[in-house]
């Protein structure tokens, strides 16, 4: 902490006012009154009646929510470990100054992520495209079966190459900022015991990486849980491989504004945003308890 | 290259507010390049910049063409322009509409936005008070909630009061960004030397304009990060506007070209169509401002990153 200002400031809180009033408002209002009416149910008969935690125990049980989360799991513990594999590798490249035009493949590698969600899908979704996208028409020209990416079974593969595509730079630019901040003095005195290149990477570079590695993880997390616009998307192209609940976000969605089942809809956002919560704030702590002292 | 010339992001961190050594300026002159690894490198940009190829050639071809010739080489025919004109002058230049809707939404949510995590993380940073440490680790446990999670819930809140289908709807929610709090912290706590706070306060400055004319300037290249990736966010804000817009006047980009993307997917059997060229022409015009201002503000939010990635 630094030292106490010598005279004690009023001007503080009048700074993080404005901040927190709006957070108070457009953060913790909505989830306070998510909360209140996911303890209520709208009956036919009757209106609306307090049911407590019905609508969580539904939730619980409901087998569409379940193939939803079950669904973005895996694609979780698959997309995520090659993002950030690839990124990393890619950081590590840019860092070691060996690659010519580096400042060029930095940034090209990092334009996708300034291309919005909807055009990646849409742009990916002709790509994939079974009748004239380009892989179609080079294994046309081969006389080739055409790569079927559109399909059931290579549907989660085909939306985790679209995110991939999306944040691996993102990821990498945070990875290789992180890289940036290594004083030099440490890589002189790794060279004169005798680290070679591979060496430095494992021994010195990842260890400075890890803040920014938890980071790159932590948002991972975050982001592939919410998954929806590029299933969203793709659903229009492709409706009988994509319903209305495959992913959990998307059911939620669907159960607010197609179904118009509010107090349900509240109930499974409510429970989806804390289970989150719960994953990050727990693999936060993990990542902070091994990190040496 | 033989002659290496120092990037112009060199110069300039040199000027720069944020806490960078500059023996960070690591150039290792007897290492040689590697051949190999820059192949592969080149390799890897091929597939990152495959897409927005397609999508560049694609924008210069008629709906025929589209589907007829090969998708990574021209047309016979090239037509970009025919096709940025009929885009902006479908269904009464209603793709104007939605890019001028998007450029408020993104504008003020991001000036926005900034502004206030400066000035909250400055408040943070630089001041002691009651309440400060909860009131702080309150927000950056927000962090942790997804955009998504909240927004069915923020959408039921709106339209309780009314606030669904108007340009609030989209704009307040993107003000408020845990994130950008808690990098504004993080900076301003190198950035602003209590030093240049005391000499200003001996000269009977006030608050507010110590912060308005000397902390704001210190600030300056994390305030950008904030701002920039604010306005990548709600630029690129699809779940949002899906739910509190209904009103296609009000649509940013994202929503009217996948409205349009739908109705080409329905008429697109039918070779009247010409949606499927618009949609992709769309595509491009809504991709190039983004892209543009992250090349031209490059040095500015790779600095501010570093500091958000590093400390902890």
């Amino acid at each position: 902490m630094p030292k106490q200002l010598t005279r004690p400031r009023s001007a503080g809180p009048l700074f993080i006012a404005p901040f927190m009033v709006l957070f108070l408002l457009l953060f913790l209002a909505p989830l306070g009154y998510a909360a209140y009416l996911s303890l209520f149910q709208e009956k036919l008969v009757g209106g609306t009646s307090f049911v407590g935690l019905d609508n969580y125990l539904t939730a619980v049980k409901d087998p569409q929510l379940r193939e939803g989360v079950v669904r973005v799991a895996t694609f979780f513990v698959i997309q995520v470990p090659v993002m950030l594999l690839l990124a990393l590798l890619f950081a590590l490249a840019l860092d070691s100054g060996l690659l010519r035009l580096a400042r060029v493949i930095r940034l090209g590698i990092f334009v996708p992520y300034a291309v919005p969600s909807v055009v990646a899908t849409l742009m990916w979704g002709y790509l994939y495209g079974p009748d004239f996208g380009p892989f179609a028409q080079l294994s046309d020209k081969l006389s080739l079966p055409a790569p079927h990416f559109l399909t059931d079974s290579w549907m989660l593969g085909s939306l985790a190459n679209i995110v991939t595509w999306e944040f691996v730079g993102y990821n990498m630019i945070i990875l290789y900022a992180a890289l940036r901040t290594i004083p030099a003095d440490l890589y002189e005195a790794a060279a004169l015991d005798g680290a070679g290149a591979w060496r430095i990477a494992w021994s010195v570079k990842l260890p400075a990486l890890r803040p920014a590695l938890t980071l790159t993880l932590l948002f991972s997390v975050i982001g592939s849980f919410q998954l929806f616009n590029e299933p969203n998307l793709l659903m229009k192209i492709v409706p009988d491989v994509i319903d209305s609940s495959y992913t959990a976000n998307l059911y939620a969605y669907t159960l607010a504004f197609t179904s118009q089942q509010i107090n349900y809809a509240a109930a499974v956002s409510f429970l989806l945003g804390l289970v989150i919560v719960i994953i990050s704030y727990a693999f936060l702590l993990t990542a902070n308890r091994r990190r040496p002292a | 290259m033989t002659t290496t010339t120092p990037p112009a992001s060199s110069v300039v961190r040199t000027a720069d507010p944020a806490p960078e050594p500059s023996k960070q300026r690591r150039r290792r002159p007897s290492q040689r390049r590697s051949t190999p690894l820059t192949i592969a490198m080149l390799a890897v940009l091929a597939y990152f910049l495959l897409p927005l190829l397609w999508l560049l050639i694609a924008s210069t071809k008629s709906t025929q063409d589209l589907i007829n010739s090969f998708g990574l080489w021209f047309s016979d025919a090239p037509q970009l322009l025919t096709n940025i004109r009929d885009t902006f002058t479908q269904d009464d230049g209603v793709f104007l509409h939605w890019l001028l809707n998007t450029l408020l939404y993104a504008g003020v949510s991001a000036v926005g936005a900034a502004l206030l995590a400066a000035a909250a993380g400055y408040g943070f940073a630089k001041f002691r008070f009651r309440g400060n440490g909860a009131a702080f680790n309150l927000v950056l446990g927000a962090v942790m909630v997804p955009a998504t999670a909240l927004a069915i819930p923020t959408y039921l809140l709106f339209a309780k009061v009314g606030l669904v289908n108007t340009p609030w709807a989209i704009i307040l929610p993107s003000l408020v960004s845990p994130f950008g709090l808690y990098l504004m912290r993080v900076y301003a706590q190198d950035a602003v030397p209590d030093s240049i706070l005391e000499a200003a306060r001996m000269d009977g400055a006030g608050e507010f304009r110590i912060f308005s004319q000397i902390v704001l300037r210190l600030l300056a290249p994390g305030l950008v990060t904030v701002l920039l990736f604010t306005l990548v966010a709600t630029w690129n804000n699809y779940f949002l506007p899906l739910i509190m817009l209904n009103d296609s006047d009000l649509y940013p980009i994202t929503l009217g070209l996948s409205s349009w993307a739908a109705q080409a997917q329905n008429g697109g059997a039918g070779a009247s169509s010409d949606m499927l060229a618009l949609v992709v022409t769309g595509s491009m015009i809504s991709v190039v401002p983004l892209v543009v201002a992250f090349l031209l503000l490059q040095r500015y939010w790779q600095s501010g990153l570093a500091t958000g990635g590093v400390k902890q």
